[in-house]
């Protein structure tokens, strides 16, 4: 058990940087998922923190010792890798003891700490098998043993769920936070599935271009976005983002989407928004769950408007009404009782309380 | 429309496309017509050894039909098989394919391994030009390598000319950089994860080679061993050069210097010594063949 962190950590491949001076300090048992489109440089990060790539700048500390020369071997953790990585011509029980046997455990440890393991991932009946024997979520299981039988400092996952399905990725992502809840291991995960970061994480790590975009715990980063990336990159389907500027009127500050739209902001807002220049781009970011049907009794900061839907999406439990503003693509959800139909005209309802307003040029949220 | 009239037309005309099971069916026929007109082809010499040997000399001379026995003897058998200087070429092959072997996988797997694996400066030509001297061939190569083995007599006064262990360092010349080249191929297929997940759980390079690569890439090891014993068993140039003395050769060589003496060809006997001679290498291909078409690495990554 011990805490990990990176201090203006760089990596440069010849003269690209893959990433950019990272800054994070990861707490004792805390379960940290680093998340990011594909080439943001969070599994160079993972894989500096495990130390099978070389840091080109700066350090990084396990358990406030700065590990930036230790073989992996001696950084006492553990991974987990995307495609598994069992041995083949090994048994379960040899896989997971592999570690143990090359430090010369004794074998009545060796055995206890295997069998332990096994039973908390409930592959004990297993342990005889080679890994071909093994479907996908039963082989991720026993890297995952092999991980924990090792007792180490860190657990480092790498996209350990892409290679399931859909259904036992849910599965096995319940197992991975029962595991640690149980085990208590530092944990750095790595994924690009949002859900999963979402899910799993004490505080999930935005990463992007090399840059941390933001770092923050899972309703955090929900509801208070930094920057157009995260807020555009957490939640599914994705916050909509509408060209739109401030004005006032009577009084009051409006926020004017098209000719047509236009709403008074909520009081709470209006005082946040006031202070900006009326001429900046902005745009107003609103997620679909709080663009839903019209009803009678709006709370006050719901404000409805018509327009024509382009396709609609009946998901089960909600529908997804996909229409334009002023050619701006926008996506809301609404109940599945609402007579949302495909080009049909329907009143919606923006609850501005639940906002966001971002500069279009510098995409920070403001 | 159209689909429609097509449709209707069907039935009428009777028109046969390819289905699958007639195109399998006569890629079938022409794959068994092949089949067996090489098999003709390659069993013809082996098999007409076979009836040769069992001859007497007088029967070969005879003015009778070669591909049938009239009179079959397995005296050639026993003269060969008694003879001390027949014995002893075998002898001599097989400690030499042995130890050239030991001594060509002892080179070829760390060497493949480090090329394949530890990314070093240089490490790709090296690789490519590990491979560019097997190209070299060994016609080119006798002729340096009996100056050098010469230069050494005169300089050290060790005397490794017209010896058969001469040939255990000779060897390796054509086996090691054609068996490095397989194992590099071989240790490159292995996902990378797995030598990675080793070095976590705290192997060393050697560790990883001895308990990972090794084992995983058996099928590999046999494809490369079975070469190397292939060539050290077959190789005709070299122990033709190298050794001249009866009691220093080996099979290939001791069977045609000695069986054939001016322009008299022993047929009987020289048929059988081929035949013993090739048994060795037909009983290895049998017993390893299994493993040679194994694949090894499976379940290892997703499959």
């Amino acid at each position: 058990m011990a805490d990990v962190s990176l201090r203006k950590v760089i990596k440069r491949y010849d003269d690209v940087e893959a990433v950019r001076g990272i800054d994070l300090d990861i707490a004792d048992h805390e379960f940290i998922v680093l998340v990011g489109p594909s080439g943001c440089g969070k599994s160079t990060t993972l894989r500096m923190i495990a130390g099978l790539e070389d840091i080109s700048d700066g350090d990084i500390m396990i358990g406030g010792d700065v590990v930036n020369d230790v073989p992996p071997k001696d950084r006492d953790i553990a991974m987990v890798f995307q495609n598994y990585a069992l041995y083949p011509h090994m048994t379960v029980a040899e896989n997971m003891s592999f570690g143990l046997r090359l430090k010369h455990y004794p074998k009545a440890e060796i055995k206890a700490r295997v069998t332990e393991a096994a039973r908390l991932l409930d592959i004990t009946d297993l342990i005889d098998r080679k890994p071909k024997q093994l479907s996908g979520g039963q082989r991720q299981r026993v890297a995952m043993g092999r991980a924990i039988v090792r007792n180490p400092k860190v657990f480092l996952f790498d996209e350990p769920l892409s290679n399931l399905d859909a259904k036992l990725r849910v599965q096995m992502r319940i197992e991975i936070k029962k595991v640690h809840q149980k085990v208590r291991t530092t944990t750095v995960y790595v994924t690009h599935d949002q859900v999963e970061a979402m899910t799993l994480a004490d505080r999930v790590v935005v990463m992007n271009k090399g840059r941390i975009e933001q770092i923050g715990t899972p309703n955090e980063l929900y509801h208070k976005p930094a920057t157009r990336f995260v807020a555009g990159f957490i939640g599914s389907p994705a916050m909509n983002f509408i060209p739109c500027r401030l004005e006032d009127a009577g009084g009051t500050l409006r926020i004017r989407l098209t000719d047509r739209i236009a709403f008074a902001l909520p009081p709470a807002r209006a005082a946040r928004y006031n202070a900006l220049p009326r001429s900046d781009r902005l745009l107003l970011g609103i997620r679909p769950e709080h663009l839903s049907e019209s009803h009678p009794h709006l709370e006050p900061g719901v404000e409805t408007f018509d327009t024509v839907l382009d396709v609609t999406e009946p998901m089960g439990m909600e529908t997804l009404v996909y229409f334009g503003l002023d050619g701006t693509p926008v996506c809301g959800r609404v109940n599945p009782n609402a007579g949302a139909k495909d080009g049909a005209p329907m009143r919606l309802a923006m609850d501005l309380n639940n906002m966001h307003l971002l500069n279009e040029e510098t995409g920070v949220v403001l | 429309m159209s689909t429609m009239a097509i449709d209707k037309a069907g039935p009428s005309r009777k028109v046969k496309y390819g289905s699958m099971s007639r195109d399998r069916a006569w890629a079938l026929r022409w794959s068994y017509f092949f089949l067996v007109l090489f098999a003709i082809f390659f069993l013809t010499p082996p098999v007409y050894m076979l009836i040769t040997s069992l001859k007497s000399s007088a029967e070969i001379s005879a003015a009778t039909n070669p591909w049938w026995v009239f009179h079959p003897t397995l005296s050639n058998y026993v003269e060969l098989l008694t003879s001390n200087q027949f014995l002893r070429f075998f002898w001599n092959s097989s400690i030499i394919s042995i130890v050239v072997v030991i001594v060509t996988m002892l080179i070829s797997i760390p060497a493949a391994f480090a090329l394949a694996r530890m990314k070093f400066w240089g490490s790709a030509t090296l690789a490519t030009g590990v491979f560019l001297t097997y190209l070299i061939p060994d016609s080119l190569l006798f002729i340096p390598l009996f100056k050098m083995l010469g230069v050494i007599q005169d300089l050290t006064g060790i005397t490794l000319l017209n010896r058969w262990y001469v040939l255990v360092f000779i060897y390796p010349t054509l086996t090691v950089p054609f068996c490095t080249w397989i194992m590099i191929g071989y240790f490159a297929s292995i996902p990378k994860e797995l030598d990675e997940a080793a070095i976590i759980d705290g192997a060393s390079w050697l560790q990883t080679l001895l308990r990972i690569f090794i084992p995983v890439a058996l099928p590999g090891l046999i494809a490369a061993t079975i070469f190397a014993f292939t060539v050290s068993w077959a190789q005709f140039l070299y122990p033709l050069v190298f050794t001249t003395s009866v009691d220093q050769l080996v099979l290939p060589v001791g069977i045609t210097t000695t069986l054939i003496k001016g322009d008299v060809f022993n047929w009987g006997q020289i048929m059988t010594g081929a035949l013993l001679g090739a048994a060795p290498p037909l009983i290895i291909y049998a017993f390893l063949m299994d493993y040679y078409i194994a694949g090894l690495t499976a379940g290892a990554t997703k499959g």
